[in-house]
């Protein structure tokens, strides 16, 4: 061939025509001889294309973590945990002070002598993490102050243990593949959860902001170094406390802790049926609400030696510490939902701050010390938005988008091979590989489809007829005014495109501040307009001219052109 | 050939004063629309927002027997609520759209721990709609339950901070975009044109608004998008009909700034039409059968894109050259000449291309 680079433009368009039809159409596996029948092709493609969940069904929750209150409440927890610091060591302190408002996070002690105010300090230290706080005394009065940084900071770190806490309970749940995330400005202490599939979402709701009944509880049994009394059956241990449960004594199941559990995947776990029972005392010692912080730790760094270290707040803290200082020796039920997780073995006295020993791994320390910690949402969640679509109206209107989208398409597709007969075939090769690359790119970038995202994909087809009306429309003028065909074409291409460059920058230039400043919906029309207009840039030019070349190629002196 | 408008000769210019009386009288029609509604006691807003922008529940209920709207509103009274808004989905006979607004905490809707709801509206529906029968709940379809007479297929839930988080920031982005293009029209061509462009940009949304606030079709989220996207309509018809006259000015230097804009509206026609009456075409079938969850997008785009043509033609062109002459001569910006521009953005073309005036 005499035009090499003819060829080349051709084997480049070829190329990307099957790279886009294997990524639209191909499977994601090794091919099999299904993957050529109609349906295989129908399945690869359902898998392929992630669609919204306007389209396929499920819930779409905002949630907004009530920071401020979190603020408060540290506040006012560590004011009083101050206050019983420098009592305990029988300091002169009278009373203590918080504002928690408006941006102000203060609390102080007044001191009746001022002249103790660095023992006061020392003391309240040793006992209350105040390391991101400020401290300033005057007078007989010290007081410690939140910084705007480090509410920020703090705000941030309770949003973050919010969505952990959601997550482990949306997975305790069972829904399948849920999206969690941070949703708008970083200030705004929002969280996005999108949960396919489910159409009725009060249960998630209640799930997620419920309190989980986390609770201490002391296992009957013989004092240490006995293990842990364990019976086989309900029966069985209900036979040890007299045939029934009373005030005072419940039978649980005891869950065994050395059970792996695949936190990765999101598979619901499989109902086990509980291989052992535990006698406990009750009522608890102390619940979850008393509880502020809890964290997997290693002393020796081996992965078969987790404990996990807790925190109580204050006031659960001074009960804990007079109960464990009288069952020293004993078994702690770690009762989660009338379950007992786990059971410990208590060494010593313990107050404020504990631990869990056992012989844990890293992956069940870390569950647990989440289950723990997710008795405690660090402050409530409000919902601001919430959207459910039932899998059929999800069907219905892909259905009647669709539908109504493939006949404008035929209609545009019958009125272009009209209008502009041969060079229209030209066109509409150009759209239909404008439509396989928009959906190839949609899936390569992993994007999702929703409702706005058709409009984006339809009003990016528009923007395609239109390149070819105005290649088509220069080519004729040209023709018109006695041009060969040769020139015509040549002319018609070069000058439409300064036209269509300018139309289609403009656009992109606007849809990617729609994409920059939108929210969820628009940004998807965004996203698939800005690709269909960048993928337009070849189809409608590159390619369609390349077509118009090779006819040229074969009859160089053409003398009339079917426009 | 089969073609329409090869040859015509209309003075577009001439006609200035018509259209801007046509568009003036259309905006006062909204105008007057929207701010008699506001003011009227007891009637509607001016724009009937829907909740993504006011917050408060859509429910969307399929009937195995319909009950009509008033049955519906009495229902909802039963339980407390009188601010209902029914409304018929147009094309599936069998369901219903109760828009109801925020209510808030209520006692009588407490979750599974017996905890008031957050928002208790898509419980409140269901309460009123329980008149009429119970619901298929969960994964049981409607069909498939022989005692339930009702199913809540969907619920859009906007809590008013959120609404008007989303107001804020969907107004921010309109505007942040508009701002974008006058630069980037400014940049290509010039000031005059650009001020053109977005003039027409803003007198099309408005047109567009005025007719939501006439007929009160709902404005939502996807509404914002058609608007958005009649924005990026209305623009690429300006630039097709200002780069025209750009080539023109540099072809014809004798002519008068008002001749060329005429005859470059006049030589662009062609494709106007075929363009604009292909996406008319198609946002018709959009609004025919679309279904009910595209109708105010659709609406938008049909409305939005015929007066994008319009104000082309009528707003845009004569706003640039009144504005030039006003200057005193043509200051279009001497762009890089076509052929230099098409050699170095086509890359792809090999060949050189030999430039020769286009004659008509």
């Amino acid at each position: 061939m005499k035009n090499t680079g003819l060829w080349i433009r051709t084997a480049i368009i070829i190329a990307i025509t099957l790279a886009g039809l294997y990524v639209v159409f191909g499977p994601r596996r090794a091919p099999n001889a299904n993957d050529l029948t109609w349906q295989g092709i129908k399945d690869n493609l359902a898998t392929n294309i992630n669609l919204g969940l306007d389209l396929k069904g499920g819930s779409h929750l905002v949630m907004r973590v009530k920071t401020d209150d979190y603020l408060k409440t540290l506040t006012e927890n560590n004011a009083q945990a101050a206050l019983t610091a420098a009592q305990d060591a029988k300091l002169p302190v009278t009373e203590n002070t918080i504002t928690a408002e408006n941006k102000n996070y203060v609390f102080g002690l007044v001191l009746s002598d001022a002249a103790q105010s660095q023992a006061v300090i020392d003391e309240v230290k040793k006992k209350v993490d105040l390391s991101n706080w400020t401290e300033s005394g005057s007078g007989n009065s010290i007081t410690w102050s939140l910084p705007g940084q480090m509410q920020e900071l703090m705000k941030r770190q309770a949003v973050e243990q919010a969505l952990k806490i959601i997550e482990s309970r949306i997975n305790a749940f069972g829904v399948k593949e849920p999206t969690l995330q941070r949703h708008g400005a970083e200030s705004s202490d929002q969280i996005l959860l999108q949960m396919p599939g489910v159409d009725d979402p009060e249960r998630v709701k209640s799930l997620i902001g419920a309190e989980s009944n986390l609770a201490l509880m002391k296992i009957v049994g013989p004092p240490n170094p006995s293990p842990v009394q364990t019976y086989p059956t309900r029966d069985a241990a209900l036979q040890s406390i007299g045939g029934k449960e009373t005030a005072t004594r419940k039978v649980f199941p005891f869950a065994d802790r050395d059970t792996p559990k695949d936190t990765k995947s999101n598979k619901p776990e499989a109902a086990k049926t509980p291989s052992e029972f535990v006698v406990v005392e009750y009522p608890a010692v102390v619940d979850g609400s008393e509880l502020r912080d809890a964290n997997a730790v290693s002393r020796t760094g081996s992965d078969k030696d987790f404990q996990i270290a807790f925190a109580f707040k204050p006031a659960g803290a001074q009960k804990f510490g007079e109960w464990t200082g009288k069952n020293i020796n004993n078994y702690m039920g770690v009762v989660l939902n009338d379950e007992v997780k786990s059971a410990a073995y208590i060494k010593s006295q313990i107050f404020d701050q504990g631990e869990i020993s056992g012989r844990f791994t890293k992956a069940t320390a870390d569950d647990l010390a989440l289950t723990l910690k997710s008795g405690a949402l660090p402050a409530k969640i409000e919902y601001q938005e919430e959207r459910t679509v039932g899998p059929s109206l999800g069907a219905d209107s892909i259905k009647a988008g669709v539908e109504a989208s493939l006949g404008g398409l035929v209609f545009v597709v019958i009125f272009m091979l009209l209008y502009y007969r041969g060079s229209g075939v030209n066109a509409v090769v150009a759209l239909l590989l404008n439509m396989l690359l928009t959906m190839a790119a949609l899936v390569m970038f992993d994007s999702t489809l929703t409702l706005p995202g058709i409009a984006g994909f339809i009003l990016g087809i528009g923007m395609a007829v239109d390149s070819n009306v105005l290649i088509f429309e220069r080519m004729r003028e040209e023709l018109r005014a006695g041009k060969g065909v040769v020139e015509a074409v040549e002319q018609g291409f070069d000058r439409a495109f300064v036209t269509i460059i300018d139309t289609h920058i403009t656009t992109i230039l606007s849809s990617v501040i729609l994409y920059m400043y939108g929210s969820g919906p628009i940004k998807g029309f965004a996203v698939t307009l800005i690709l269909g207009l960048l993928i337009n840039l070849f189809s409608a030019v590159f390619v369609s001219r390349t077509i118009f070349m090779w006819l040229i190629e074969r009859k160089p002196d053409l003398k009339q052109l079917s426009i | 050939m089969f073609e329409f408008f090869t040859n015509i000769h209309v003075d577009w210019m001439g006609k200035r004063k018509i259209f801007s009386a046509l568009s003036i009288a259309i905006l006062l029609a909204g105008l007057l629309s929207a701010v008699g509604r506001q003011f009227t006691d007891g009637g509607t807003d001016a724009f009937n927002l829907g909740v993504d922008f006011q917050g408060g529940t859509v429910v969307t209920a399929k009937f195995k027997q319909k009950p009509s709207t008033d049955d519906i509103r009495a229902s909802l009274q039963n339980v407390g609520v009188t601010e209902a808004i029914i409304q018929d989905s147009t094309d599936k006979t069998d369901e219903v759209l109760v828009k109801v607004p925020n209510l808030g905490q209520r006692e009588d809707c407490v979750d599974e721990n017996s905890q008031p709801m957050p928002e208790a509206g898509r419980c409140v529906v269901k309460k009123a709609l329980d008149t009429f029968g119970t619901e298929a709940v969960g994964a049981t379809q409607l069909p498939d339950d022989a005692t339930a007479s009702y199913k809540i297929v969907g619920t859009d839930a906007v809590g008013p901070v959120a609404g008007e988080q989303l107001r804020n920031q969907a107004v921010l982005a309109t505007l942040l975009g508009l701002l974008g293009i006058l630069l980037f029209i400014a940049f290509r061509y010039d000031w005059t044109y650009a001020a053109g462009a977005v003039i027409a940009v803003f007198h099309d949304v408005l047109i567009t608004l005025a007719f939501f606030s006439m007929f009160q079709w709902e404005i939502s989220l996807t509404v914002l998008a058609a608007l958005l996207t009649l924005v990026g309509f209305s623009v690429n018809d300006s630039i097709v009909i200002f780069d025209r006259i750009r080539e023109n000015l540099s072809l014809h230097r004798g002519d008068s700034l008002y001749k060329l804009t005429n005859d470059s509206i006049n030589q662009t026609m062609s494709r106007t039409i075929v363009t604009n009456g292909l996406v008319l075409l198609s946002v018709a079938a959009l609004v025919l059968f679309g279904g009910e969850v595209l109708r105010g997008f659709s609406l938008a785009l049909f409305v939005g894109s015929i007066t994008g043509t319009y104000s082309t033609i009528a707003i845009a062109s004569p706003i640039a050259i009144w504005w030039q002459n006003k200057l005193g001569e043509a200051k279009m910006k001497e762009v890089l000449a076509p052929q230099e521009t098409g050699e170095k953005l086509a890359s792809t073309s090999r060949r050189t291309v030999t430039r020769r005036p286009v004659t008509r």
